[in-house]
């Protein structure tokens, strides 16, 4: 029995190879909770079609003992159970990796490699003996692999059977099959092959603290916490379980105990534009209300966006980008809506914008983006995308601050009101470009006209040049408020003082911090500023300005970071140098590195 | 069109609803529309109607999309919050609203362009969402804001102002709603106040969305001959169905009528609908029968109006949805967090 030659021990990649619709989905994700339940690092990605059954789907586990969990671009161990892309699969194997396969049918002779060991498990045949319904010998055959790669990887056990208890907690009586179907690859391994493989796992303490969640629930999680009770949607990939985990937390925490009434409104609405009025109405009337989306619904909100912006109405809005333009695949990641979102609408306009980089932060930054938008009455565009939203990330647990309280901005209550003789919601009475709101109901001192064509300080209906202008001059200054009060960037400091920077943004943060490692180890020393909010801080001009080159690492072909660098700042556009990554498949930090290098050369060698 | 503001003095004489207020604290500020347009007597019929209710003008919402209908909501209640949408989309504004305020009291005012054009998937939602909410079409055919085009209500072989004849068929706002299973659904005319008024306390008083399409005559673009959407046209073959006294939860239903031509729909605040028939053996309860008393006048190129269709047990949003009670906007923050103690559980569950 052949195993690899050099082994790597907690630092591996494996895929998963399977066919969408056959129940993989519950083997993968209990092969990454029982190594992070070992205490080893680990983060799963899914790369999957935009279809319900047949089409070729995998999933991806990267294995790093030191916390490195963006995509490393390898393929250690290939579990290779979709005969479709059985060719594809072998090929990507780095060299001295291992292809597990199901061995009950003959493989094509010619598709093999001499570099790799190909290791057949006769799954199909191994749940054909041993279960009876056809549906259940399909989905157990993804147990079985999992079975199989805990005797050749080295899983733990007893993390395995406690795993198996919480998973079906709700549903004991699969236990027994899961179980079964276990042992069948286990012991097969074990008998078969040499196990452990050379690439396997041993405990470490490295996950305590720690949770796994996806991006789409932490959002959700934020606007439990934030304090909002309406939300309108319209169903889109990869968006849709944000409002389904939003929905789950409010069936669990938002029911008055008593009455079984509900201290919250979800609305799926007739399409997106309905989506963004709705939650622009509830806004109005003063309460807090998102909703959430990706590309196409931004295009579709956009009229409202820039209605919001213009007559001042808070509202929060998540985009989970996707790969456009148009349809594009819907089920890839991209971060390509950031240009359409910062200036979302005709006319002039300024959205805020928010990067969260990881699951923990959209839990941070969804709490923030309404503190954010009740402050400037203004939208806030939450910017994830698929890789954030739908993987499970590893991510330290979530916190939280009992003394927190909602920042509504500046609302004038009815006391207050009660001795406003002549209101007037559009006078900037404090110099920050931001007005005093009333809300509908509650004091007829506080009555407007709330509107999205021109208006004066009055809020009542102008074409006079003098006041218009002063209005959107108004709106500018209230920009620059935003830009002082959003997330500040976050900072690493290279550890020599360096003439190079380099700049990104949201899901790009991991495979950026592996690859400003690896560069250091080759002497090669860069600054790091990750922007987390748009409008831009002076952290972010200031970075600019004390570089000399700076690299703009971002997920998408127009370089749409850099085009709102230089549109919204004085930097020079040959000192930034971008480096794009548009495949679809989350970047890995070689997509980083390599470019990085050969700048750097082909700069020496000029 | 006027351009003189009325001056506030209110005379001693004027009646006082039970809130002490004049008709004139329900007025809102100066029409800019054209001197005899329609939509100017709707807003007057408003601003009775909501006086006669008795609700604190500052207690309504009124919403808008584009159009010179949706330029009205400034023309009634000025104590009252307003908003002018964006085109086609006040359904959606309300629904967020009315769905985190359910005590204030929504008002929507679209227009045949606002709400059969651009707006018509909006429109057909909200009326699936059985929005609790009084839902305006002022309708005149015809875009008056672009200067004459026609809009989605022209009927076939109208003639536009400058000639044009409309062969494509109508849009009828009416038959629509009832198809879309529409709860209140209502027909009137801007010149027919005593028809109009009753009805708007009516649909404001329903719990429920409560559609009345009003015919509202164009004097500049749509009130020539061959325009079958002008005073002369619709004075002429408007016939009203039935009519509708709205009996407020207070009064005593004092008029005496004949046995068997009155029927009573009680609201859910406690006041009556008393529904007179004028012709025939209409019922206003019977939605298919409406549906084919509707289209076989129109046929004959007759305008059915009144109350053509109530169903007072259709559950509105807020049944549909289990919202509480308080309105969600004013529920405190502590209500709504589930704390520290309960993201600490949920991180285990998350291992």
């Amino acid at each position: 029995m052949k195993t690899t030659a050099q082994g790597q021990l907690n630092d591996f990649v494996i895929k998963l190879a399977n066919v969408n619709g056959t129940g993989s989905a519950t083997a993968n994700s209990l092969l990454m909770k029982a190594i992070f339940r070992m205490g080893v690092p680990a983060m799963g990605k899914n790369f999957f079609p935009s279809n319900i059954q047949g089409l070729p789907t995998w999933f991806e586990i990267r294995v790093n003992k030191d916390m490195h969990l963006a995509r490393s671009g390898r393929v250690d161990v290939m579990v290779a159970m979709n005969a479709e892309t059985y060719e594809q699969d072998l090929a990507e194997v780095s060299p001295g990796g291992t292809l597990i396969y199901d061995s009950t049918w003959p493989r094509h002779k010619t598709l093999t490699r001499d570099d790799i060991t190909i290791l057949g498990v006769p799954l199909a045949k191994l749940c054909n003996e041993n279960f009876d319904k056809v549906r259940t010998r399909i989905l157990m055959k993804n147990i079985a692999y999992f079975g199989a790669l805990a005797a050749l990887l080295d899983i733990d056990m007893p993390v395995v059977h406690d795993l198996l208890k919480d998973t079906f907690a709700g549903k004991p009586k699969l236990i027994p099959a899961n179980l079964k179907a276990i042992e069948l690859g286990y012991d097969y391994a074990r008998e078969n092959f040499e196990c452990p493989l050379a690439t396997r796992l041993e405990p470490l303490n490295c996950t305590a603290d720690h949770i796994l969640i996806d991006g789409n629930m932490a959002c959700a999680l934020g606007c439990i916490y934030a304090g909002a009770t309406f939300a309108a949607w319209y169903p889109i990939t990869p968006s849709t379980s944000l409002m389904d985990s939003f929905k789950a937390f409010c069936e669990y925490y938002r029911k008055d105990s008593e009455t079984g009434q509900n201290r919250y409104c979800i609305v799926q609405a007739e399409d997106e534009i309905g989506a963004i009025g709705m939650a622009i109405g509830a806004g109005w009337m003063g309460a807090r209300a998102f909703s959430c989306t990706s590309g196409p619904g931004i295009s579709l909100m956009s009229e409202f966006l820039g209605f919001a912006y213009f007559a001042e109405v808070p509202v929060v809005v998540f985009d989970v980008q996707r790969v456009g333009p148009s349809t594009g695949m819907p089920t890839r990641t991209q971060q390509a809506d950031l240009v359409s979102c910062a200036y979302a609408s005709h006319g002039d306009t300024r959205q805020v914008l928010l990067f969260p980089a990881d699951p923990g932060e959209c839990f941070e930054l969804s709490v923030r983006a309404f503190d954010l938008a009740d402050r400037l009455q203004t939208p806030v565009i939450v910017m994830t995308d698929l890789d954030i939203g739908m993987n499970d990330w590893m991510c330290p647990a979530l916190q939280w601050d009992d003394s927190y309280r909602p920042d509504r901005g500046k609302v004038l209550g009815a006391e207050e009101l009660e001795n406003v003789e002549d209101f007037q919601r559009y006078l900037d009475k404090d110099g920050d470009g931001i007005c005093y709101r009333s809300l509908p109901g509650v004091h007829p001192n506080g009555a407007y006209f709330t509107r999205g064509s021109g208006h004066n300080e009055s809020a009542q209906y102008t074409e006079n040049a003098e006041e218009y202008q002063q209005m959107l001059d108004r709106l500018n200054r209230k920009s620059q408020t935003a830009a002082g009060i959003v997330p500040k960037s976050v900072i690493a400091p290279a550890a020599q003082k360096t003439h190079l920077g380099l700049i990104s943004l949201g899901s790009c943060d991991n495979a950026v911090r592996e690859t400003l490692e690896i560069l250091a180890e080759e002497n090669v020393h860069i600054d790091y500023l990750r922007v987390r909010a748009f409008p831009f801080g002076a952290d972010v001009r200031e970075f600019l300005n004390a570089h000399e080159l700076i690299f703009v690492v971002e997920q998408n072909r127009d370089a749409q970071l850099k085009t709102l660098l230089l549109a919204e700042t004085d930097v020079d556009k040959s000192r930034l140098h971008s480096v794009l990554h548009y495949s679809g498949f989350p970047i890995d930090f070689g997509n980083i590195c390599e470019p990085i290098r050969q700048h750097i050369r082909g700069n020496v060698a000029a | 069109m006027s351009y003189i503001a009325k001056p506030r003095i209110i005379h001693k004489g004027l009646s006082r609803n039970e809130l002490g207020l004049t008709l004139r604290d329900y007025e809102g500020r100066m029409s800019t529309l054209c001197a005899g347009c329609g939509h100017d007597s709707i807003s007057s019929a408003l601003v009775q109607a909501v006086f006669e209710l008795n609700i604190e003008p500052h207690r309504v919402a009124k919403m808008s999309g584009i159009g010179c209908s949706s330029k009205t909501p400034a023309y009634f209640l000025n104590t009252a919050h307003g908003l002018n949408t964006v085109h086609g989309r006040m359904p959606a504004i309300a629904t967020g609203a009315n769905a985190v305020n359910r005590e204030v009291c929504c008002i929507g005012v679209s227009g045949d362009g606002d709400s059969l054009s651009i707006g018509l998937g909006q429109f057909a939602h909200v009326i699936r969402r059985n929005l609790n909410m009084l839902y305006l079409i002022e309708n005149n055919g015809v875009y008056g804001l672009t200067k004459g085009q026609f809009s989605a209500s022209a009927d076939v072989g109208s003639k536009a102002k400058k000639g044009e004849v409309n062969e494509q068929p109508p849009i009828d706002p009416v038959l629509s709603a009832l198809a879309l299973g529409g709860s209140f659904v209502a027909r009137s005319f801007s010149g027919d106040k005593e028809q109009l008024v009753p009805l708007l306390k009516a649909g404001i008083a329903h719990l429920g969305f409560a559609m009345i399409d009003v015919l509202s005559p164009c004097v500049t673009f749509n009130d020539h001959e061959d325009s079958t959407k002008s005073y002369a046209h619709t004075r002429q073959f408007f016939r009203r169905a039935i009519h509708a006294d709205f009996v407020a939860p207070a009064e005593a239903i004092r008029t005496v009528y004949d046995e068997g031509d009155i029927m009573s729909v009680k609201l859910h605040d406690g006041s009556h609908i008393l529904l007179r028939k004028v012709s025939g053996d209409y019922d206003p309860r019977d939605r298919s029968a409406a549906f084919s008393y509707i289209q076989e006048h129109q046929a004959r190129g007759e305008i059915v109006t009144g109350l053509l269709y109530i169903d007072e047990n259709l559950p509105e949003m807020h049944k549909l949805q289990h919202t509480v009670a308080e309105p969600l906007r004013d529920l405190d923050y502590e209500t709504l967090t589930p704390g520290a103690a309960a993201l600490k559980e949920l991180n285990k569950n998350l291992r």
